[in-house]
């Protein structure tokens, strides 16, 4: 296998992924709704009650929209990296995973190749989100919007990376429920997306220590700071290390030896 | 000093087991390059694990197993791209088209753009699906879409095709377009392929045979040596003569 043929190999992947997605425009609508409704909707309610005092990378007073728009964008990677797993279960499921598995070329470039492509799915749609936001007036610096891609890039790959691991771990589609209530509900709420932390801290030392080391708080703030043109080096460490350490797990999960092992038995 | 002309496949000693479940026992044959064998088994003979572990889903632990020499274990990237696979289940795309179908295919064995066309064309041609190659698969019939996953199995031009119950669900005439084309690619191609049904009348007398009963390799060897052996006059009563002996013993 020359190095041309794995980077084909990556396009086909890539282009598979992508058809998906324009085919399932239900799919792209969902994952669009869900944080405009947040934006909308919920941030106008809690605007009033919810005060943000000044606190990095802002420099002056911040509505509570601006504030949750970062959150908003790392929950479309959240959700998009969930929905991967899911159809990853359903291939199984449905077989079609068996095709990509046989395939001469290594697992491990298989299944990073099948995140990239999830991953560029999901930023794509965080872009749309943030063109919307912008018309709502949340207006980061236009540098900011360049220099989060690869903030977006990074937080998609872990957080779809986690899902590929649950994906190795989930048996049945029908188990997947217990996923959003175990895993994406609580990253979600026990992170800095929709509350700064010492607002939290107020309330629980415990939960603010649980929220400072959620993966996900990691993701958000690095979002945050890169679209306001910084870097917030804790985060990216994090989102780093969590990334390499859910696609090891993932790797593991779909090792032959093991993680296949999970697939239906037949005879 | 003579020379053993390698083998398609060669499983040697292979073993499987799932939790508190034996599937596979000590399982050996080897297949010549071009030859056409039936692995003959009921549901649950342990046919769809033998094909799990040839193409690498599970890992074999007990035993080898090697594709035109390549051991699977230590050299899989160029054992796994000189082979075919038609699953059990199907494993097409239906949200995407039937060119789309085979587009992916070509990628996922690293083929270039300019040989992945004609070959998509032929493959479609012989298929009898050149006019619904932009239709969603969904769209397609049970036996159009078999016809499509076989020749998709072909688009890299593999020396060995694996075919796992290729033909359960499809209609006689659907099913015997599919026998033939697979035994035409045979003979004009020669690729090997390892069959696997459990429909005893798919079975032909100059077929290689390996008879699977209860993870044990019952018989193999031609179909004309399995009534010799038996001593019965079709392949379906030495079929039941050799599982019977062997459920009895």
């Amino acid at each position: 296998m020359t190095g041309w043929a794995y980077v084909r190999c990556l396009n086909g992947i890539l282009a598979r992924e992508g058809l998906r997605f324009l085919h399932q425009r239900e799919r792209f609508f969902g994952a669009l709704v869900r944080p405009l409704v947040w934006l909308f909707i919920f941030a106008a309610g809690f605007r009033s009650v919810l005060g943000v005092s000044i606190i990095p990378p802002y420099e002056t007073y911040i509505l509570y929209e601006e504030y949750i728009v970062p959150g908003l964008v790392a929950m479309i990677l959240l959700f998009s990296g969930m929905q991967s797993s899911l159809s990853m279960v359903y291939d199984r499921e449905m077989g079609s995973m068996r095709l990509l598995m046989v395939s001469p070329f290594p697992r491990w470039y298989l299944l990073l190749s099948k995140l990239i492509a999830g991953a560029l799915v999901a930023v794509v749609q965080v872009y749309i989100f943030l063109a919307i936001a912008w018309f709502w007036g949340v207006q980061p610096p236009p540098l900011g919007v360049l220099l989060v891609f690869p903030a977006l890039i990074l937080s998609a790959l872990m957080l779809g990376a986690l899902g590929l691991f649950l994906s190795s771990v989930i048996k049945q589609l029908e188990n997947f429920a217990g996923v959003m209530n175990f895993v994406i509900f609580p990253m979600f709420f026990a992170s800095s997306a929709l509350y700064p932390l010492w607002r939290i801290r107020d309330s629980s030392v415990l939960l603010y220590d649980i929220c400072r080391f959620n993966p996900f708080t990691w993701a958000v703030e690095l979002i945050r700071f890169a679209l306001y043109a910084e870097v917030n080096w804790l985060a990216l460490l994090g989102v780093s290390g969590a990334l390499l350490v859910f696609l090891l797990a993932a790797l593991y999960g779909y090792d032959p030896g093991r993680g296949m092992m999970r697939f239906k038995q037949g005879g | 000093m003579t020379f053993e002309p390698v083998s398609a496949l060669e499983v040697s000693g292979v073993g499987f087991a799932y939790p508190r479940r034996q599937v596979l026992e000590d399982v050996s044959f080897r297949i010549p390059p071009g030859c056409f064998c039936v692995l003959l088994g009921i549901n649950g003979a342990g046919k769809t694990t033998l094909f799990s572990l040839v193409t690498r889903l599970f890992l074999c632990r007990t035993g080898s197993i090697r594709i035109f020499g390549r051991d699977l274990a230590r050299e899989s990237h160029g054992a796994l791209g000189d082979l075919g696979v038609v699953f059990q289940q199907p494993t097409l795309d239906l949200d995407l088209s039937a060119l789309q179908n085979l587009k992916y295919h070509c990628a996922l064995h690293g083929l270039r753009p300019g040989e992945m066309r004609p070959r998509i064309d032929a493959a479609l041609a012989v298929a009898g699906l050149a006019e619904r190659a932009k239709d969603k698969v969904r769209a397609l019939s049970g036996g159009q879409r078999r016809r499509l996953e076989l020749a998709r199995a072909l688009l890299h031009q593999p020396r060995l095709l694996l075919a796992d119950e290729p033909t359960v669900g499809l209609d006689v005439h659907s099913r015997q377009a599919i026998i033939d084309q697979v035994r035409g690619i045979c003979a004009d191609r020669g690729v090997g392929v390892l069959w696997a049904t459990h429909l005893v009348d798919e079975v032909q007398a100059s077929d290689l045979v390996l008879l699977l009963h209860q993870g044990r390799l019952l018989y193999q060897g031609s179909a004309e040596g399995l009534l010799a052996e038996t001593r019965t006059e079709s392949v379906h009563a030495a079929f039941n003569r050799m599982t019977g002996a062997a459920e009895a013993a």
